[in-house]
């Protein structure tokens, strides 16, 4: 495989109700990305390839991410494409076209304004549409039901849930870009009223708008364009079966096998940047993967504190590369999550200078 | 078996709330006001009218100052619609046209009436329609259509 | 790095305005199954999933591909998802290919797919939208007026939309899967269709249907020990332009064009009327082969119409264009775009059975999506690429 790195990154603030449209969301994202690149020479056109993440009904119109060309400035026209999903998997779609040998970089961008319409219930749209998705199974009913079932099988405890919120809202006290961020005691947040029991509020993400964007490179671009470039050692995804009745619910087989693959274990992580919208899930999660008490999980206070649909998978890897670019780490994971329950899984694997 | 177990209907209701954007929402003031204004881009300096969310697609940039346009243009292409469709608003045949409003860089699409749909011809100068003062909102429905100007031999050469 | 790419199994479904016999699943299944057949593998062999189509609101399912892991057997595989608008079927295949051109995976199964019976397709491709005037009506509305200015530029008669419907359309009366099968078309009766968009005939437009096509791609060395038909990549591209700037081409716009020039040069081809023996091109509405023509770079600016007068893209003719029936004999749009990469992966293959051209070594296939701004293109050969 080709070397792979991570050379620069770009983030929107979180917001919610915003009054931008996509496109005016992502033009300041874009624009900082080559203002960031521009002591190094590099321009627009200097890019082999673009990627973009977003998702038609969560911005209510079909063929949405057209108007996103808009703020590319693409003429002469580019080499581009588009997923149907969060920007992580944009990102491996633009990993896997430098590995041809067809692209040397790559701008992977995503974009979610949850805030457009009613996030839960579009989402339900995800299930089977014969038979469950008439029933409006929401993210929040279904990840209640995860919970519950990762609770009586005493995967979790609601205390642990509850650490997990303190924790990452700690952290979000220093990510300007987040939109939850306070300090809470543990006792206190298990005194508050279910919202969806088992879960109370300080359990589920907010509603988020937000947009980002990475520049990827090989290593002879990445040595010219960036200073200390993160390299992606490895990086793969799975899936499980949708039903949530067919598969076990309190532990993600799909992770473990893309963390494997991405050969998470190969090594000591610094950190890990996971998504995971709900607290019980980050706990399946560091399960999964085999992560220990010494992996520092979600430094950036991760999807709880800030969860711009199809782009929070994507901030995961900005916000492990930021921190191993800063030297603040060196190796780290980054994770992105998609479906009911887990059922899509990305992991990757990033590393500084080695 | 029967049809009914074949096939069932689910009907599905989201409800958005849309955001016009402020690189829109002068442009939306404007035509409140029965005005026709449009932004021009810092970069390549062309006019755009409608402002396409404030953004010149070319160049990837905010649009910069507001530039009011002609209420007249030249059609550059149009086609006459005879099909119907789920959520119509418009009776038909109508002819829809890409129309180059004086001043601006980008044709607007709009109806045009006023005359047989076999007389309309692309370099036709039309003219802006409106709807009485009283009946506008921030909409490009203000305008009801664009009728013939009488002097295609004005065109602009734009 | 870039290991050589094989096609090895093409299926596709019966496409038909409704399919109400089989749930989306179905629908993919049909293909797939087919594909796999041909390919002699099962699904267990495959190794990732790469799936497209157009907009999610056509059937409703926000990101169907999740639900349909299960259909596919997917469980602990990858799954990926590819959404490029009307290009979608030609881009999916690009990237299932490139995940075996990267080595990353050996067997990979794409499969592009769109259920329009089960929504509203009109409602669907033309939601009406806060703030505009809604002029369109549908695709038609959209590209009518393109059509109109590539007819006054280049001086084209008005006949030439309805022959090159006759000719799709009797194209299609020899592929078992099209969804119109029209034996009486005649130019004559071809001429009285009602102008649905001036100057879109009835005739000359595509219809809605059901429908899924799938590809099995390999590496080398995996279709070199299946030993079953096989056609090769020799190139493959993509390029992207905005939906309207001041001063764009619509009617051949400089995406299209630039497309075209990288994916002939990837394959060695110089004189791409001569070295290519067939081309399957997204032609939806039937002015739009003379554009394209044009635009690929096979015809002169403003002559692609008189390739259709003189019958060069008839089957017999210089440069067969569509003999499956094409787009505008079936039109699943997450499909289509892969259809025309799978029809002219059968022909190099010598599968492509009633409607096979005699001795094709080198087939084109060309899909265009959104406002005529996203392209997506590929060469196949009977012979491995010698680059």
């Amino acid at each position: 495989m080709r070397d792979v790195a991570i050379v620069a990154t770009a983030q929107a603030k979180s917001t919610v109700n915003s009054t931008l449209t996509t496109p005016e969301l992502l033009v300041p994202v874009i624009t900082s990305l080559f203002e960031g690149l521009a002591s190094k020479g590099v321009e627009r056109t200097d890019i082999d390839f673009w990627c973009h993440g977003s998702c038609d009904y969560l911005t209510g119109q079909p063929f949405s991410f057209v108007a996103a060309v808009d703020v590319l400035g693409a003429w002469p026209p580019i080499v581009e494409s588009h997923v149907e999903a969060d920007g992580a998997f944009a990102l491996y779609e633009a990993w896997i076209k430098i590995q041809t040998g067809q692209a040397e970089t790559a701008v992977v961008f995503a974009n979610g304004k949850s805030s457009s319409g009613p996030v839960d219930r579009i989402l339900a749209l995800q299930h089977d549409p014969y038979t469950e998705a008439p029933l409006w199974p929401t993210m929040t009913a279904t990840a209640g039901m995860q919970a519950r079932a990762a609770l009586d099988a005493g995967v979790v405890t609601e205390r642990a849930m509850a650490e997990v919120a303190a924790r990452s809202q700690r952290s979000a006290m220093s990510n300007p870009n987040a939109l939850l961020r306070g300090e809470h005691d543990v006792d206190e947040l298990l005194a508050q009223p279910y919202a969806n029991a088992p879960l109370r509020t300080h359990d589920c993400p907010p509603v988020t708008d937000g947009a980002n964007a990475i520049v990827l490179a090989t290593a002879d671009a990445a040595a010219k364009w960036c200073d200390r470039p993160v390299w992606i050692r490895g990086i793969d995804h799975r899936i499980d079966t949708q039903r949530l009745g067919a598969r076990s619910l309190t532990t993600s087989a799909s992770t473990a096998i893309a963390a494997d693959k991405a050969g998470a274990g190969n090594g000591k992580l610094d950190l890990a940047e996971l998504h995971a919208p709900f607290t019980h899930q980050e706990l399946m999660l560091r399960s999964a993967i085999g992560l220990d008490e010494s992996v520092d999980i979600n430094p950036s206070g991760g999807a709880l504190c800030a969860n711009p649909q199809m782009a929070a998978g994507l901030a995961r890897f900005i916000e492990a590369a930021d921190r191993i670019a800063n030297g603040s780490a060196n190796r780290g994971l980054a994770h992105a999550t998609s479906g009911p329950c887990l059922q899509q899984n990305l992991v990757a694997v990033l590393e500084g200078a080695s | 078996m029967s049809d009914d177990v074949l096939r069932l209907r689910q009907p599905i209701e989201v409800t958005y709330t849309w955001s016009a954007g402020p690189g829109s929402s002068g442009h939306m003031q404007a035509l409140s006001e029965g005005r026709l204004v449009g932004k021009r881009c810092p970069v390549c300096e062309q006019v755009y009218f409608p402002p396409r969310g404030g953004i010149c697609p070319r160049d990837g940039v905010f649009l910069g100052d507001d530039v009011e346009v002609g209420q007249t243009g030249t059609i550059t292409t149009f086609c006459i619609v005879n099909v119907p469709f789920l959520g119509q608003e418009i009776e038909i045949p109508y002819v829809a046209a890409s129309i180059m409003l004086d001043g601006s860089d980008l044709a607007v699409q709009h109806l045009i009436q006023g005359c047989p749909a076999d007389e309309v011809h692309v370099g036709m100068r039309v003219t802006a329609v409106w709807k009485p003062a009283e009946e506008w909102s921030t909409t490009l429905a203000n305008i009801t259509h664009f009728a013939p100007a009488g002097n295609d031999e004005e065109a602009s050469d734009a | 790095m870039t290991e050589r790419v094989a096609i090895i199994g093409v299926g596709q479904t019966k496409h038909d305005a409704c399919r109400a016999d089989v749930s989306v699943a179905g629908l993919i299944r049909e293909a797939v199954d087919r594909a796999l057949e041909g390919a002699g593998l099962t699904l267990a062999e495959v190794d990732a999933i790469v799936i497209g189509k157009a907009p999610d609101m056509l059937e409703g399912i926000v990101m169907p591909e999740l639900w349909l892991a299960d259909a596919l057997g997917a469980a602990g595989k990858p799954v990926f998802r590819v959404h490029t608008a009307g290009s979608v079927g030609g881009s999916t295949a690009i990237v299932a290919a490139q995940h075996v051109a990267a080595g990353v995976h050996d067997v990979v199964l794409t499969i592009g797919f769109e259920k329009q019976s089960d929504g509203n397709a009109m409602w669907a491709l033309s939601v009406p939208l806060p703030f505009g005037m809604p002029v369109h009506a549908g695709a038609g509305g959209y590209f009518a007026p393109h059509v109109r200015n590539y007819i006054e530029q280049s001086g084209a008669p008005d006949y030439v939309g309805s022959m090159v419907a006759v000719k799709d359309r009797t194209n299609a009366l020899k592929n078992p899967y099209a969804h119109l099968h029209q034996p009486d078309i005649t130019l004559e009766n071809a001429m009285e269709s009602p102008m649905l968009w001036d100057p879109i005939r009835f005739v000359e437009t595509c219809p809605s249907s059901d429908g899924a096509c799938a590809l099995v791609l390999t590496s080398e060395a995996t279709a070199d020990r299946l030993d079953v038909p096989t056609a090769w990549v020799h190139s493959t591209a993509m390029r992207s332009e905005p939906t309207m700037f001041a001063g764009r081409n619509s009617v051949s716009p400089r995406a299209g064009e630039m497309c075209a020039a990288d994916v002939f040069a990837q394959a060695g081809i110089t004189n791409p009327l001569e070295e290519i023996d067939v081309a399957e091109i997204y032609v939806p509405f039937s002015w739009f082969e003379p554009m394209w023509l044009e635009n690929l770079g096979f015809a002169p600016r403003h002559e692609g119409w008189r390739f259709v007068e003189d019958g060069v893209t008839e089957m017999t003719g210089t440069l067969p264009v569509n003999p499956s029936g094409g787009v505008l004999s079936s039109n699943p749009i997450g499909a289509s775009g892969m259809l025309r990469f799978g029809e002219a992966a059968m022909q190099v293959m010598g599968t492509a059975g009633d409607h096979q051209i005699d001795g094709a070594r080198k087939a084109f296939g060309q899909a265009y999506g959104g406002g005529s701004q996203f392209f997506a293109m590929w060469v196949v050969g009977a012979d491995k690429p010698t680059t």
